[in-house]
């Protein structure tokens, strides 16, 4: 059963979650409100392990909230659900449409779409930074310098172009050096 | 059924999920790499036109992309082998992953260095939305639609299914008033 509610819900943010990978964010915390498949602090440990291994963001998102579900089958069963729309609307479009971005209709939903779901994400970003850089005795003072340091850092010039994995290492190994 | 060229199509975007961190926009180099200049399989422009695509349908764009490009060089069995070779990098690396974290947590160590990892996700998480903000924010409506939004996500329980749909029949609503006046 848990199986087929994963992949439902999952089929439904590969459907209505535009704009790839961070516009699942959203959609996964609704999920801790209705399920208790994972919660608020294990999608903070979600979003640090996605973001350090390779693959797109979403698609790791939802095998590790899979993962968590139901263990190794709920997470290829959950990215299956999460790529089915994509797979069907893609096809979809590939045969019937052409010129599918020019068209005037899309352009305006997607016009209307892309500053709500800015909105949603930046929400959702909202509410992971108060349980990342929470802990129960307050604010977690040391990974919070280090966000604004390293925020700070990634806009020098020279350092833009910096692959995320190497700020990630960086990170664990301050990590370990400063006991976080 | 072309058994060989499905299986090419599925180690060529195996390679690309499993070397890319991030998806999307990172992974264009890439694929420009794997299927413009070395397997010629589509133009640069075709790819392109394939990005647009990806940003303005449901879904993972990586995942549009290669089901994309998958269709076009071998119909639908194509688009699904394509697919599921973008994800089983994934799959295999994040459940691995994702078996051991419990465990690993119960060390001091690896604690410390999650601790740092996720001060730095943050940091990464602004620079997404700060990059959206810039791409999406054009003009004063969509700021005012992005800013009821945000306070309907944070302040109500309206559901991000709604928001989306609601953002989406606007942006029509909003084309139409815009087409009578002129």
């Amino acid at each position: 059963m848990t199986y087929l509610l994963l992949f439902y819900e999952f089929f439904k943010i590969g459907l209505f979650a535009i704009g790839g990978g961070p516009a699942t964010l959203p959609f996964l915390m609704d999920l801790t409100k209705h399920y208790d498949w994972y919660t608020m602090a294990d999608l903070t440990n979600m979003m640090a392990v996605s973001e350090s291994t390779p693959g797109p963001l979403g698609i790791n998102m939802a095998t590790y909230a899979g993962f968590h579900a139901g263990g190794v089958i709920g997470g290829v069963v959950a990215t299956m659900g999460l790529v089915l729309p994509s797979i069907i609307v893609i096809i979809l479009i590939a045969k019937f449409l052409t010129n599918f971005s020019e068209n005037a209709t899309v352009k305006a939903v997607f016009a209307g779409i892309r500053p709500a779901v800015t909105a949603l994400i930046a929400s959702a970003v909202f509410g992971l930074f108060q349980v990342a850089l929470m802990t129960e005795d307050g604010i977690a003072i040391k990974p919070l310098i280090l966000c604004v340091i390293f925020f700070a850092l990634m806009h020098i010039k020279q350092l833009k172009k910096l692959h995320p994995a190497a700020w990630l290492l960086a990170a664990a190994v301050i990590g370990i050096i400063f006991q976080f | 059924m072309h058994w060989k060229e499905l299986w090419q199509l599925f180690a060529v975007f195996f390679r690309i999920g499993g070397l890319t961190f991030g998806g999307g926009l990172t992974m264009l180099p890439l694929l420009k790499y794997e299927l413009v200049q070395k397997n010629n399989w589509i133009s640069e422009e075709d790819l392109i036109d394939c990005y647009a695509i990806g940003q303005c349908t449901p879904g993972i764009i990586a995942v549009n992309t290669a089901t994309f490009v998958g269709y076009k060089r071998k119909g639908i069995p194509g688009g699904i082998m394509a697919t599921l070779g973008m994800v089983s990098p994934s799959l295999i690396i994040v459940s691995i992953i994702a078996s051991f974290f419990q465990a690993l947590m119960d060390n001091i160590w690896f604690q410390h260095a999650v601790m740092g990892i996720k001060g730095v996700v943050c940091a990464l998480m602004l620079n997404t939305v700060i990059t959206l903000a810039k791409k999406s924010l054009v003009n004063f409506l969509c700021v005012a639609v992005c800013i009821i939004a945000f306070l309907l996500a944070q302040l109500t329980p309206v559901p991000t299914i709604a928001i989306v749909v609601a953002a989406g029949i606007f942006g029509v609503i909003t084309e139409k008033v815009r087409a009578r006046r002129a």
